[in-house]
């Protein structure tokens, strides 16, 4: 069965000021659509197209390098739209905190260390935090990579990501990522992030 | 001695509508500028102190590699262009490119498919080879062919930067574009 384009939970204006609805509208329809038709393209006729996306993803350096790049372009941007929301921002609550607390120093530092993790991504990428055994890490992959590709560096289960690729901000910040990052903050749904720690 | 930004070669508008003034303001003027900065601000007290460009692209990692090599890539990206300035090569690099690619019509398509099919960010580059032959490569992120012993002739940049202001997702777009700013004189004095 085919992957689709999932739902937007929300209008591409919903994130306004901090992401533009422009940059929404063409990231959702033109570059996430792109990832999706690409995928299925590339997973045509194959087994692996019989399989859950995190299985694929889990499997990448047995596959061709177009299920990698779609593949990763499609899950990273599913996860994205679900962990911003309009009326959000923070600051996160109860086990979640309690975690940030735990394994970063508090939640700045844990802000701190997320954004420096974006901002220190040389071209295009994701910045992540990630469930990784009993601990939560920070880090970057490049391109469409994720860490639940078996060829990441740091492996583990995504619960927050933030799209560093120039187009997730240029329209409206052109090359100040500094402050796409800050605005992030915004936005994040840190209820959704609970929820995926949890799952 | 700290690395400098070059002079633009033409005025920041001289290459609309294909490169806006806008692109140009924040490629040159801050993408640009920054890697300058941060190379400046990384070489001091290691062996690049005093190095050219060119050998940091050929012996630097990391930071140093990727800010020296950025602009290496950048000032070669906008120098290549003109407002006016011939659309087509000529001469023994008309001829070479016809040998290589068929013809300078399929020499454009390929170029284009090389440029358009990179992922993520990078370079498409139109490369001399030590035997004297033509090559299309990429490189991805701040890579650049002199590290490997080819000789840059033409480069493409496909960082979103460079195309994302005037033609968003529409990379091809961009890619058409190019040809109607880049000047084959120029690029025929590299051959």
């Amino acid at each position: 069965m085919a992957f689709e384009l999932p739902k937007l939970e929300y209008e591409y204006a919903a994130l306004e000021p901090h992401i533009d609805a422009r940059t929404m509208e063409i990231h959702y329809t033109r570059h996430h659509q792109a990832y999706v038709t690409n995928l299925n393209n590339a997973l045509t006729g194959s087994e692996w197209g019989k399989k859950s996306l995190e299985e694929i993803l889990s499997g990448v350096s047995k596959l061709p390098v177009a299920v990698r790049n779609n593949g990763g372009g499609h899950f990273n941007h599913t996860l994205f739209w679900t962990v911003m929301a309009p009326n959000a921002g923070g600051p996160p609550q109860g086990e979640l905190l309690d975690a940030l607390n735990r394994y970063f120093g508090s939640f700045d530092k844990f802000k701190e260390q997320f954004a420096n993790a974006g901002m220190t991504r040389f071209g295009s990428g994701w910045a992540w935090l990630v469930k990784a055994g009993n601990e939560l890490k920070i880090t970057s992959t490049p391109n469409q990579d994720n860490p639940l590709m078996d060829i990441a560096d740091v492996k583990g289960i995504p619960i927050l990501g933030v799209d560093v690729w120039e187009h997730a901000y240029y329209l409206k910040y052109q090359n100040r990522r500094n402050e796409y990052l800050t605005a992030f903050w915004n936005v994040v749904n840190w209820d959704e992030v609970a929820r995926r720690l949890k799952f | 001695m700290a690395f400098e930004l070059p002079k633009l070669p033409y005025a920041p508008d001289a290459l609309q509508p294909y490169i806006s003034k806008q692109t140009i303001d924040f490629h040159y003027g801050k993408h640009h500028q920054a890697y300058v900065n941060n190379l400046n601000n990384l070489v001091p007290g290691t062996k690049f102190e005093n190095a050219s460009l060119e050998q940091i692209i050929k012996e630097a990692d990391g930071g140093i590699f990727n800010n020296g090599a950025q602009i290496w890539n950048h000032t070669f990206y906008f120098e290549s262009f003109s407002p006016a300035g011939p659309r087509e090569p000529s001469g023994s690099l008309a001829t070479s490119i016809n040998t290589a690619f068929g013809s300078f019509g399929s020499f454009k398509e390929q170029f284009a498919k090389s440029a358009t099919t990179l992922f993520g960010s990078g370079w498409a580059w139109l490369v001399r080879k030590s035997d004297g032959t033509l090559e299309i490569v990429q490189e991805p992120n701040a890579g650049n062919p002199l590290r490997k012993g080819l000789i840059p002739l033409l480069t493409c940049d496909v960082w979103e930067h460079a195309y994302y202001l005037d033609y968003q997702n529409k990379r091809p777009d961009y890619l058409q574009a190019l040809w109607n700013i880049l000047d084959w004189e120029i690029i025929g004095k590299r051959y």
